[in-house]
C-alpha cells in the first residue's frame, strides 16, 4: 500500500516533465497545426541556460562581484532561463519556420525543418560543449518529508505544483484572454484571420514564447530532478511528451495535460511491477489502445472532412 | 525497342561495371560498402515515399519495419546456413546459402509486412498526426520487442550474417552482396512504379487528394491503406535484411527514430510522390554523409543545416511531386516513367 502510494508520488512527479513538455507542443499545434519536432531539444537547451546561468549567480566563473546563495540564484536563474530559452524558441521561428510558411510549403516540410533544427541544437552543443556530462549545482537544500514510509521531498512538490499552476495559467490565457481567442482563431481558419485584423505574426511569436518559456522551465526543473545533462536528453522525452500531448488530443491544453500524466503514471506503474526494459512496450501498447478507442485523442474533437 | 531496351542494358552494364571493379579490387571495400548502402537508402527512402508521398500519411516510424526485416531474415540466414552458438549446426547444407538468401531476404520482408499491419489497422480510423504518432509508437513498441528477446541477443545485438556471405563465396567467389543489393534495389523500384501508375493503385494518389471523395468514386480506401502500408514496410524490411547482411551485425539501437528521421529526410528531400526523387536523394544524401565524415560531429550540424537551407530555396524537395522523366522530355525517348 505504502509502495502504491510513493509510486503514485513518483508518477506524479514524472508526468509533471511530461505535462509540461506536452502543454509546449500542444501550444504551438493548436495555433499553426505544426509538430514543433524541435521542442524536446529546446527543453534541453533550457537545461544547458539554467546550467550556464546558475554557474554564473552562484560565482563559479568568478564574473559577478558577489556569490549569490543558492535561493537567491534559484529565484533569479527560473525568470532569466525562462526568458533566454524563448529567445531560441523564436529565433527558430523567425529564422527557419517564418519563411516556409511565408512561401506556402507543404505542412510536413515545415515539420522536416523542425526535425533538422533539433539536430542542431543537439549535435552543435556536443560539438561546442564536448560530450563531457555536466554536473547541475545543487542551489537548495533537500529537505524530505516523511509519512509513515512514504517519503517526499520539497523538489518533488514544487515540480507537481508548477505544472498544476502552469496548466491553470495556459488554460486561462487560451480560454479567457484575447490574444488567447486569437490563438484559437487562427487555429481555425488561418486565411480569415488577417482579415479581422488580428497581427498574426506577432500571435504566432506570442506562442513561441509562451512554449519555449514552458520549455525552459521543464528544463531547469527536469535538471533540478535529475543534475546530469547531456545534449542528448531532450530527445527520447521530447519525443514521448509529443506522444502524450497526441494521447490527449493535440492542440487542447487540458489534453496535453491529462495526457503527460497519464504515461507518467503507465511508465511508472510498469517499472514498479515488471523488469525495466519492458517499459516503452507496456506503456506505448497502452496508448495505441487508447488511440483506438478514441481516435482523436482524449480531449480531441474529430474534425468533419468535406468535399 | 530503343525505350523498350536502352534502360534494361544501362543497368545490365551498371551491375557489371561495379561487379568486375569489385571482383579485381579496383574499388576497395570501403567504396564497395558506400555503394551497397546507396542501394539501400534507395529503397527505403522509395519505400517510405509510398506512404509518405504518395499517400500522403506522415509514418515516421520507418527503422521498426527495417528492424524487423533485418533480424528476420538475420536469424533465419544463420540458423538455416551456418554453425552458430545458440542455433547449432546448419540446417540446410550452406552451399545452398546462395539460393536461400533471397528467398531469406523475403522472408524477412513478409515478416516486416505483417508488422506493417500495426500501422495499417489504426490508420482505418486516424488520419494524419494522430497516424504519425501510431507509427512512432509501432517503432519503440518494435525495438523495445527486440531488446526482450533475449535468444536474438536482446539489447547486445545479434552477429554471425558475414558466415553466409562467406558460405556463398565458398560456392563462386564473387561480391555477392553487390548483386543482391542490386536485384532487390531494382525489383522494389519496379514494384511500387508499376502499382502506383496502374490503375488499381491510382486509389493511393486519390486518397491523397481527398479521402472522402476517393471513396465516394468507388475506392476501397482501406483496402488501398493495408495494401499501401503492407507494401512499404515489406520493402523497407527486405532493405532492412540487406543492411543486416552488408553490415554482418545488427543492433536494436541502430534502428530507432533516428534511423526513421534519416529515411524522412530522403523522403523529403526527394520530393514527396517522386520515385526518381527519393532515388536521387538516396544516392546524394547517402554520399553526403560519407563526403562529410572527416567533419566528424560537425557533420551532423553542416547536414541538418543544408537542408535547412535547401528548404527555404525549394521548399517542395529537389524534385517536387513530378519525375526526371517530367523535367527533362527527352528521356522519354529511353524510358517512359509511366
Amino acid at each position: 500500500m505504502e509502495s502504491l502510494v510513493q509510486n503514485i508520488l513518483n508518477a506524479l512527479q514524472w508526468g509533471s516533465f511530461y505535462s509540461l513538455i506536452a502543454l509546449g507542443y500542444t501550444l504551438v499545434y493548436g495555433v499553426l497545426l505544426l509538430i514543433n519536432f524541435a521542442h524536446g531539444d529546446i527543453v534541453m537547451v533550457g537545461a544547458y541556460i539554467a546550467f550556464f546561468v546558475s554557474s554564473l549567480l552562484l560565482g563559479h566563473y568568478h564574473a559577478i562581484p558577489i556569490a549569490l546563495s543558492g535561493g537567491v540564484a534559484l529565484a533569479l536563474t527560473i525568470p532569466l532561463t525562462m526568458i533566454l530559452t524563448s529567445v531560441v524558441g523564436v529565433s527558430l521561428e523567425r529564422i527557419a519556420y517564418r519563411p516556409l510558411r511565408r512561401k506556402g510549403a507543404h505542412r510536413l516540410y515545415v515539420v522536416i525543418t523542425a526535425l533538422m533544427c533539433g539536430l542542431i541544437l543537439e549535435n552543435g552543443n556536443l560539438a561546442l560543449l564536448g560530450a563531457s556530462r555536466k554536473k547541475f549545482p545543487e542551489m537548495v537544500d533537500k529537505v524530505i518529508y516523511t509519512f509513515g514510509t512514504v517519503s517526499v521531498t520539497n523538489l518533488k512538490i514544487a515540480v507537481i505544483l508548477t505544472a498544476f499552476l502552469v496548466f491553470f495559467l495556459l488554460q486561462f490565457i487560451v480560454t479567457k484572454t484575447k490574444i488567447g481567442m486569437a490563438m484559437r482563431a487562427i487555429s481555425y481558419d488561418k486565411f480569415a484571420v488577417p482579415l479581422m485584423g488580428i497581427p498574426i505574426d506577432s500571435v504566432i511569436v506570442f506562442t513561441f514564447i509562451l512554449g519555449s518559456s514552458m520549455a525552459g522551465l521543464a528544463g531547469v526543473l527536469f535538471a533540478l530532478s535529475y543534475p546530469i545533462l547531456d545534449p542528448y536528453m531532450g530527445l527520447t522525452i521530447g519525443w514521448k511528451a509529443f506522444i502524450a500531448a497526441v494521447v490527449g488530443g493535440i492542440g487542447d491544453i487540458r489534453g496535453a495535460f491529462a495526457g503527460g500524466f497519464i504515461l507518467g503514471f503507465v511508465e511508472i506503474m510498469v517499472v514498479a511491477f515488471f523488469p525495466s526494459t519492458y517499459r516503452d512496450l507496456f506503456s506505448f501498447s497502452i496508448l495505441l489502445f487508447i488511440l483506438t478507442l478514441r481516435p482523436t485523442g482524449l480531449f480531441g474533437v474529430p474534425k468533419t472532412t468535406k468535399i | 525497342m530503343k525505350q523498350k531496351l536502352s534502360v534494361p542494358v544501362a543497368l545490365l552494364a551498371l551491375l557489371m561495371t561495379v561487379m568486375v571493379l569489385a571482383q579485381y579490387e579496383v574499388i576497395d571495400l570501403y567504396i564497395q560498402t558506400i555503394i551497397l548502402f546507396v542501394g539501400i537508402n534507395i529503397i527505403i527512402s522509395s519505400s517510405l515515399n509510398l506512404v509518405n508521398g504518395h499517400m500522403g500519411e506522415f509514418s515516421c516510424g520507418h527503422a521498426g519495419f527495417i528492424a524487423v526485416g533485418a533480424y528476420v531474415s538475420s536469424v533465419l540466414s544463420v540458423a538455416l546456413f551456418t554453425q552458430d552458438r545458440v542455433f547449432g549446426a546448419p540446417l540446410l547444407p550452406p552451399q545452398y546459402a546462395f539460393i536461400g538468401f533471397p528467398l531469406v531476404l523475403l522472408a524477412g520482408g513478409i515478416a516486416a509486412a505483417f508488422a506493417g499491419l500495426l500501422v495499417a489497422l489504426p490508420s482505418f480510423k486516424t488520419r494524419g498526426d494522430y497516424l504519425a504518432i501510431i507509427t512512432i509508437a509501432a517503432n519503440y513498441i518494435i525495438i523495445t520487442l527486440i531488446i526482450n528477446i533475449d535468444k536474438i541477443g536482446g539489447a547486445r545485438g545479434f552477429m554471425g550474417m558475414k558466415r553466409v556471405i562467406f558460405a556463398m563465396e565458398d560456392v563462386a567467389e564473387i561480391p555477392w552482396m553487390i548483386l543482391w543489393v542490386f536485384l532487390f534495389t531494382i525489383l522494389s523500384i519496379i514494384a511500387i512504379r508499376r502499382f502506383v501508375s496502374s490503375t488499381y493503385g491510382k486509389g493511393i494518389i486519390a486518397i491523397q487528394q481527398d479521402e472522402v471523395a476517393a471513396e465516394i468514386m468507388s475506392v476501397n480506401t482501406n483496402k488501398m491503406k493495408l495494401i499501401a502500408f503492407m507494401l512499404s514496410s515489406g520493402l523497407a524490411g527486405i532493405a532492412g535484411g540487406l543492411y543486416a547482411h552488408v553490415i554482418g551485425y545488427v543492433n536494436p539501437k541502430s534502428f530507432d527514430i533516428l534511423k526513421s528521421t534519416e529515411a524522412l529526410v530522403m523522403v523529403y528531400l526527394g520530393g514527396m510522390g517522386s520515385i526518381t526523387g527519393s532515388i536521387l536523394s538516396a544516392v546524394l544524401f547517402t554520399l553526403l554523409l560519407e563526403l562529410l565524415r572527416p567533419l566528424q560531429i560537425i557533420k551532423w550540424v553542416a547536414i541538418p543545416l543544408l537542408l535547412i537551407i535547401l528548404m527555404q530555396f525549394r521548399p517542395e524537395g529537389i524534385m517536387g511531386n513530378r519525375e526526371l522523366s517530367d523535367i527533362f522530355p527527352r528521356l522519354k525517348k529511353f524510358y517512359r516513367f509511366k
